[in-house]
C-alpha cells in the first residue's frame, strides 16, 4: 500500500517510467518549465471506500495536443477524468485545469466531456438533444449542424436517441461534447463500438482539433489508438506507469507494436515492483 | 433567471411529448377517477362536493410529485446529470426548469379535470373554476418541488415509487380529505398543521365553498409558496456536483 513513508517515496521511480530510455529518468517535455500545459496534476489521489483508485498521479498535459490516456479497464482512467472535471469526490493533491482549480465555476462550458456511458436523453431526438446542450452553452444552430456532420449523424437528426445503436448514441454524446468548440475536450472511450473507418476518421478529427489549438485528453483501452496520439499516459492499478510520446514507448520497450510495448511495460512494472 | 431554466423546461416538455402514453394517463386518469367517485357517491352528492372539489386540485400535486421524482432520478442514474454539472447551469436553474415544465403540464391536467368535474359531474364553486385551476397549478409546483427534493433520497425507481405511500398518503389522510381534521386525535391535528398538503387542501376547500375567502386563504397560499421554495432550495442542496 502506498504511504507517506520515505521508503515508499524512494521506491516510486522504479514504478513510474516516464519517457525514459534505458531506464534513465528524464523529465517529460510537458513537465519542463516553459512548456504550456492545459492540465497540471500534482500528487493526485482518489479514494473510494478503503481503496485508493488513483495513487499519486503527477503529470502535465500539453496544450494543443492529443494526449491518450491508456490502460486496462479498472486502471483509473475514468476516475482521473472525473477528477479534472471536478465531479469526483475525495480527490486530494492539486488539479489545475486551464489555470483554474478543477471544478471551478469558470470552467463550466469550457470543457467538452464525453462520459463513458452515453449521456443523452433517450426520449428526445438527436436534434433535440443537441438543441438543449446548445442552449445551455449559448451556441447557435450552425454549430449543431457542424457537429452532426462531424460525427456522421446528419441523417438521424429526427430520430429518437433511444432508437439509435450503441455506437450511434456514443457519437451523439460526442457531438454534444464538441458543441461550442471548447478549448479542452475530455473523451472517455469515444471510439468503443465504432467501425474501423469511423474510428480512423474520428482520430483524424481529434488531431485536427488539436492543430486548431484545442487540448484533447482521450481514453482508450485499445493500444492501437496510441499511434494516433501526440502524447501518452499509461495507467495501471491507479498508478501512472508511463508518460511520453508513442515513439518513446516503442523505443524504450523495443517492441514493434503498441500492444506489445504496452504489455511489456506492464509486465516490467509488475516484476519491478515485486508483490505490489 | 438565466437561459438555462427555460431551456430545461423546453427539454423536459420535449421528453414528455415523445411519451404520449404518459401524457394521456396524466390527463385522463384524474377525470376518470373523479367520475368513479361521483357515481360511487351517487346518493350523497354533498360528500362528493366536499371531497371531489379539493381533489381536482390535489391530483396535480400527487401526480407531479411522482413524475418529477422519477424523471429526476433517471437524470441522476443515466449520467446526464453528471454531464449537466460540467455545463453553465446552476442547480437552481435545473430545479426551476423542472418546475416550469410540470406547472405547464399541470395547467393542462387541471383544466381538463376541472372541466369534467365542474362541467359534467355537477361540482360547483362560487368563486369560479378559474380559481380552482389556478390552485391546481400552484399545487403542481408544490408537488414538483417536493418530488425533486425527495428524489435525492431514492437510489432506484422502486424506491422513488415507495415515497408515494410513505410521503404523500399520510398527508392525504391527515389533511382532512377523508375525515375532518377536527375529528382526529389531538396530536394528529397538531402534526397536520405542519404538513404542506393540509394548506393545499384548505385552500381548495375555501375555493369550493360559498363563504368569503378571507385571510385564511392568504395563510394557505403563503404556506404553499414557502413549501415550494424551501423544497426547491433543499433539492438544489441535495444535488451534489461531486459524486464518488
Amino acid at each position: 500500500m502506498p504511504t507517506e513513508a520515505p521508503e515508499a517515496v524512494s521506491a516510486r521511480p522504479q514504478r513510474r517510467i516516464r519517457g525514459t530510455v534505458a531506464g534513465q529518468p528524464r523529465p517529460h517535455r510537458a513537465d519542463l518549465p516553459g512548456v504550456d500545459t492545459a492540465i497540471q496534476l500534482d500528487g493526485v489521489r482518489v479514494r473510494r471506500g478503503d481503496i485508493e483508485v488513483l495513487q499519486d498521479v503527477t503529470a502535465g498535459i500539453t496544450r494543443g495536443a492529443v494526449t491518450g490516456l491508456l490502460g486496462p479497464s479498472g486502471s483509473g482512467k475514468t476516475t482521473l477524468m472525473r477528477a479534472l472535471l471536478g465531479v469526483q469526490r475525495r480527490v486530494s493533491g492539486r488539479v489545475v485545469v486551464l489555470g483554474q482549480p478543477a471544478g471551478a465555476a469558470a470552467l463550466r462550458g469550457k470543457i467538452g466531456y464525453l462520459t463513458q456511458a452515453p449521456s443523452v436523453y433517450r426520449d428526445l431526438t438527436v436534434g433535440e438533444n443537441l438543441a438543449y446542450f446548445a442552449r445551455l452553452l449559448g451556441v447557435g444552430h450552425d454549430d449543431i449542424a457542424q457537429v452532426l456532420e462531424r460525427v456522421g449523424l446528419g441523417p438521424h437528426r429526427h430520430h429518437l436517441a433511444g432508437r439509435l445503436s450503441g455506437g450511434e448514441q456514443t457519437r451523439l454524446s460526442l457531438a454534444t461534447a464538441l458543441l461550442g468548440s471548447p478549448p479542452l475536450v475530455v473523451l472517455d472511450e469515444p471510439t468503443v463500438g465504432l467501425d474501423p473507418v469511423l474510428r480512423r476518421d474520428l482520430w483524424a478529427f481529434f488531431g485536427e482539433l488539436a492543430r486548431g489549438g484545442a487540448t484533447l485528453l482521450v481514453s482508450s483501452h485499445v493500444m492501437e489508438d496510441a499511434e494516433s496520439c501526440d502524447d501518452l499516459l499509461l495507467l495501471r492499478d491507479g498508478r501512472l506507469i508511463f508518460h511520453g510520446s508513442p515513439d518513446q514507448l516503442l523505443g524504450q520497450s523495443g517492441a514493434t507494436t503498441m500492444g506489445a510495448a504496452f504489455l511489456q511495460i506492464i509486465e516490467g512494472v509488475r516484476s519491478g515492483s515485486g508483490a505490489a | 433567471m438565466s437561459r438555462a431554466a427555460p431551456a430545461t423546461a423546453v427539454r423536459v416538455l420535449g421528453q414528455l411529448r415523445h411519451d404520449p402514453r404518459t401524457v394521456g394517463l396524466i390527463i385522463v386518469v384524474p377525470s376518470g377517477f373523479l367520475a368513479l367517485l361521483r357515481y360511487s357517491l351517487s346518493g350523497r352528492l354533498g360528500t362528493f362536493q366536499s371531497v371531489g372539489a379539493p381533489l381536482v386540485g390535489l391530483f396535480p400535486l400527487v401526480m407531479m410529485f411522482l413524475v418529477t421524482s422519477i424523471t429526476m432520478l433517471r437524470e441522476r442514474t443515466s449520467g446526464t446529470l453528471e454531464r449537466l454539472m460540467t455545463l453553465p447551469l446552476s442547480k437552481l436553474d435545473l430545479m426551476t426548469g423542472y418546475g416550469i415544465a410540470f406547472a405547464i403540464v399541470a395547467a393542462a391536467q387541471g383544466s381538463v379535470v376541472a372541466a369534467v368535474g365542474f362541467g359534467l359531474l355537477g361540482l360547483h364553486s362560487d368563486h369560479g373554476t378559474a380559481l380552482v385551476i389556478g390552485l391546481a397549478v400552484a399545487n403542481a409546483v408544490v408537488g414538483t418541488s417536493l418530488g425533486l427534493f425527495v428524489s435525492a433520497f431514492a437510489r432506484t425507481e422502486f424506491q422513488a415509487v415507495q415515497f408515494m405511500p410513505a410521503f404523500v398518503f399520510p398527508q392525504l389522510l391527515l389533511c382532512g380529505l377523508v375525515v375532518p381534521r377536527a375529528q382526529m386525535a389531538g396530536a394528529l391535528q397538531v402534526v397536520a398543521r405542519y404538513l404542506p398538503l393540509t394548506y393545499a387542501f384548505d385552500a381548495l376547500g375555501r375555493a369550493a365553498r360559498s363563504t368569503r375567502l378571507g385571510s385564511g386563504m392568504r395563510t394557505d397560499l403563503v404556506a404553499m409558496t414557502l413549501t415550494a421554495l424551501v423544497a426547491l432550495f433543499l433539492g438544489a442542496l441535495t444535488l451534489p456536483r461531486r459524486t464518488a
